[in-house]
């Protein structure tokens, strides 16, 4: 299990080799998530619609290892933006990936773009 | 810097370190931690959750780099085997010496092993270290595997108990065999270990009592145990749990000073004989005794580093050895002098019932006043009350009975009377050594605005989590006493309660999450607190169903599934009032195997499916609909079912038809969205087949018409309905359920229960009743039309879903590919499957 964990590190947006085309927009939920396929990777990307920002990061959840994180509800907490696990209500900071309401590992988080209504999430590999 | 260290890595010896760590002169100190075991502190108290899918990690007291973060050096798997007090080291077992200028002894204790011809044979063990249960794992693996499933439990106190779930765990037959006339000898009476042992035996556990030991039958492996008495018992395997004896050699052996039945002696600074080491936790000996439970083990630990970082603090004359947990499924208390061993003259009163399986008995002074001691057998949901009422020496009730009886004058109201009235140094939390003077305190000087804050900065409630209500109790009455009123505000994102959300949704006729927040938020985005209670207002005032906003709903309703442990969901087609003919079973049955889904019948007697991955349910519930089945809404905050007995369709007892009744009631209440599920029943006679009388909303037909009850609910604490009207016609039901439900609907607080809602109710049921039969509010008008408007609205939100492919494309696990999660890893279970368990 501590494998599959391994697979997801943060990528900064200096780090970025490859900007791996995922879906158009309309995809993605407005003020939700959905589940990107890359290589043998599940990333869950937000599309923070009400300050217009996306975000992307690990879909497996570090509490129990599951691939649901971009199944949860959006937010913010005291003006973090971040997702709560839809199994435990575990919350994640969108931006660095810290665990919010706890004390569990932080998840991954990767750079995304927008070019031409299509969503683009930035790998180190 | 002074050199601290400690000698054992159990949980005392880590309370110590943790404490140390937690005391404002750490950085004067370098910690070092010295464990015979080949692992870091592990709750020890828990073992036989280990054999219940627990690892090793699970059970640890600290992360795994708590340790280093904290600049503790920690050797595992490092025996010491010296001590030289003039010099002041230590040396372990390979000859290598450090230097103290403190040292703990926290060795703790040893199992001990009675002197028992035979107890050497293969298939005898211990039960003490995690070690101890992966060899009894293994042996019992053979054993199953030969057929043999026969194994006993040398001890039937505190622990034996334990080590005999352990093994029952183990998927062996556990025989509990006990010396003493009584099942935990120590803690409990005849009465008490009479009503314990039915218990365990009802779930197949077997109890042998006054038995004492002679031989162990067998050649190499064990065979069974001769009893002195000549009768015998056979069993494949031992475990013996039959007390404790201290681990003081290596302090005998510096010369400490040590008891004559063993244990390292100890003043109330837990100073040995020698002022600068300490010995703490069960290899200590204080005012004559090892106390071998956790909470004194704590206590020592935390005077013990106050002593050290130049406090004054010291134990306790009299140490409480009050107990209350849960064992083999028994809920188990005893507190005070329980067993009357100071002899006082005292009038016992004692409550059996052997029906519901409790026994509760208490100990008062003759002249009523105080309570002395106590043991609760099956239910000790009194324990804290009890507890506190004791130790605080509080004057007891005019009838003394009335504190396990419950006051029988119909007036309710709680054992311990106002919680605000205890003194500020009754221990609220006892794991945790939390009084009441600390959690008012700390709220009082500004340091704790809630619950959250109080558990942070006390740590109370974190151990056994026994006294949390008391707690939440203490902080609401402390919070209200200084005029800090407890506005239930839904979350951060609101100023607003649920019911003034409700009220402003429905006059300024919001439609959507974005313009409630924009309009009525203080500038937030929301979150998984807000966004779900928005989401269930909106469909109960809308009728909106779950697919119009789908990002906002919770876990389940996001996907009208209920999301299982692996992240696949269930599927529940409606059945209402658990009617269905043989084709509608067939029809089941067939998208069950089609779909390969683990399929069982719920306690809402109803058919679920699991295991159906995203990508799945649609085309599951697409099957579903053309055979005629409709969502049957398991996934929501909504009605269930409404449960029915056979009735007078078919029962030559029924006095009405309470299948057809059902049937309609749940058709018409099925979809609406409420603040917590709703559960009805419908029973056709006062045998009450149906169990209406624990439901939200119960039918009881009886001569003239039905009763009508509200307000029960399961659950943690389950509670019974209360009589709303009698004898009413179909008609007149529905016309106070309508009411009844929309008004609870209204004003209920985010996921309250009606049977809460209705506890808390400004004149409970009579105030109910002049709502909805006597219209004393002038409402009953606009509920009547509410629910009409939502029973009219409805349609089945997956017939709904799976004709509109913009609402079926969020069914799929990915986005960008149609393929299933790779992760997803199903073993057998009997005849089906279940997914993998958690690592």
């Amino acid at each position: 299990m501590e494998a599959i964990l391994d697979q997801y590190k943060t990528t900064k947006l200096a780090d970025v080799k490859v900007w791996f085309e995922a879906a158009a927009i309309a995809s993605f939920p407005s003020d939700g998530g959905a589940c990107v396929k890359y290589k043998n990777k599940q990333i869950a990307v937000f599309n923070f619609a009400r300050t217009n920002t996306w975000y992307a990061c690990q879909n497996i959840c570090p509490h129990k290892m599951e691939m649901v994180l971009s199944r949860g509800m959006i937010g913010d907490d005291k003006g973090i933006p971040k997702v709560a696990c839809p199994l435990h209500k575990k919350t994640f900071s969108l931006e660095n990936g810290e665990n919010l309401n706890g004390d569990i590992e932080a998840i991954a988080t990767y750079p995304v773009k927008i070019e031409n209504n299509k969503v683009f999430i930035g790998f180190a590999e | 810097m002074k050199n601290i260290i400690v000698i054992g890595n159990g949980m005392v010896g880590y309370k110590f370190c943790e404490k140390l760590v937690a005391n404002k002169s750490y950085s004067s100190f370098k910690l070092t931690v010295f464990g015979e075991e080949p692992r870091r502190a592990y709750d020890r108290v828990h073992l036989s959750e280990f054999y219940d899918g627990k690892t090793a990690e699970d059970l640890s007291m600290s992360s795994a780099t708590w340790y280093k973060e904290n600049n503790i050096n920690l050797h595992v798997s490092e025996m010491i085997t010296e001590i030289d007090r003039v010099n002041k080291t230590v040396a372990n077992h390979r000859g290598i010496k450090y230097n103290y200028d403190y040292l703990i002894l926290a060795t703790g204790s040893s199992a001990f092993v009675p002197p028992i011809p035979g107890v050497e044979k293969e298939g005898v063990f211990v039960y003490r270290t995690i070690e101890d249960l992966e060899a009894t794992e293994a042996y019992a693996k053979k054993l199953k595997a030969n057929g043999k499933v026969e194994a006993a439990v040398l001890g039937g106190g505190l622990l034996g108990l334990e080590a005999a779930n352990a093994v029952k765990n183990l998927g062996l037959n556990a025989h509990v065999v006990e010396f003493a006339p009584r099942l935990m000898p120590r803690q409990l009476d005849k009465g008490a270990s009479d009503m314990l042992q039915a218990k365990i035996e009802d779930l197949g556990l077997k109890v042998h009592l006054s038995k004492q030991t002679q031989f162990i039958q067998g050649d190499n492996a064990i065979e069974g145990l001769q009893y002195v008495d000549d009768t015998e018992l056979k069993v494949d395997m031992l475990v013996i749990s039959a007390g404790i004896r201290p681990r003081d050699e290596v302090a005998r052996e510096c010369g400490l000073e040590v008891g004559t039945r063993g244990g390292v002696l100890v003043n109330n600074k837990m100073q040995t004989s020698d002022p600068n080491i300490y010995a703490i936790g069960e290899c200590a000996l204080l005012n004559s005794m090892i106390y071998g439970l956790v909470a004194p083990g704590y206590d020592m630990a935390e005077i013990t580093v106050n002593q050290i970082t130049g406090g004054t603090e010291e134990m306790p004359e009299y140490i409480d050895m009050s107990t209350q947990l849960k064992l083999i499924g028994t809920e188990v208390a005893s507190f005070g002098d329980a067993l009357n061993d100071s002899k006082e003259e005292i009038d016992e009163i004692t409550y059996v019932n052997k029906r519901s399986g409790v026994y509760k008995k208490i100990n008062v002074t003759k002249d009523g006043k105080k309570l002395l001691g106590g043991i609760l057998i099956g239910d000790s949901s009194d324990y804290n009350a009890l507890f506190q009422i004791y130790n605080t020496g509080m004057k007891l009730p005019e009838e003394p009975e009335d504190l396990i009886l419950g006051s029988r004058g119909g007036e309710g109201g709680s054992l311990l009377g106002d919680v605000m009235d205890l003194p500020d140094d009754a221990q609220i939390c006892s794991c945790e050594s939390v009084t009441k003077g600390e959690i008012c305190g700390a709220i009082q000087n500004g340091e704790a605005n809630d619950l959250g804050d109080i558990v942070s900065c006390t740590k109370a409630g974190t151990g056994c989590g026994g006294c949390k209500p008391m707690v939440k109790d203490l902080v609401d009455a402390t919070l209200k006493s200084l005029g800090r009123v407890v506005k239930d505000n839904v979350c951060e994102h609101f100023d607003h309660n649920r019911q003034e959300l409700y009220d402003l949704i429905q006059v300024k006729g919001y439609t959507t999450f974005n313009e409630v927040l924009d309009k009525q938020g203080n500038g937030g985005h929301g979150c998984e607190l807000c966004k779900p209670l928005v989401a269930s207002l909106m469909a109960t005032i809308h009728a909106d169903t779950a697919n119009k906003e789908y990002a906002i709903q919770d876990s389940n309703d996001r996907f009208l599934a209920n999301i299982q442990r692996n992240g696949t969901y269930s599927v529940v087609p409606r059945i209402a009032g658990g009617e269905i003919t043989s084709q509608g079973l067939i029809d089941l049955g067939e998208i069950g195997k089609k779909y390969d889904l683990y399929t069982k019948i719920t306690g809402g007697v109803r058919i679920d499916f699991f295991g159906a991955t995203l990508n799945q349910l649609p085309l599951i519930w697409k099957d579903l609909i053309d055979k005629g089945f409709e969502s049957g809404h398991a996934y929501g905050k909504s009605l269930r079912t409404v449960k029915s007995c056979v009735g007078s369709t078919w029962c030559r007892y029924g006095m009405d038809e309470s299948v057809s009744f059902a049937i309609e009631l749940e058709n018409r209440y099925r979809g609406m969205r409420s603040p917590h599920k709703i559960k009805g029943g419908v029973s056709g006679c006062i045998r009450e087949c149906a169990e209406a009388r624990g439901k939200d909303f119960g039918l009881i037909a009886v001569d003239g018409g039905w009763n009508l009850y509200v307000g029960g609910n399961g659950g943690a604490t389950p509670r019974h309905a209360e009589l709303l009207a009698e004898q009413i016609d179909n008609d007149t039901v529905i016309k106070y359920l309508d009411r009844f439900l929309m008004y609870y609907m209204r004003t209920a607080k985010p996921l309250q229960r009606t049977a809460a809602w209705l506890d808390r109710l400004d004149g409970g049921i009579e105030h109910l009743k002049e709502i909805v039969i006597n219209d004393k509010l002038d409402i009953a008008e606009d509920l009547d039309k509410e629910m009409q408007t939502l029973v009219n609205k409805f349609e089945c939100e997956w017939k709904q879903a799976i004709e509109s492919p913009e609402m079926m494309s969020r069914f799929s696990h990915f986005v960008n590919s149609n393929d299933d999660d790779e992760n997803l890893v199903f073993v057998p279970l009997r005849d089906q499957k279940m997914p993998e368990h958690w690592k």
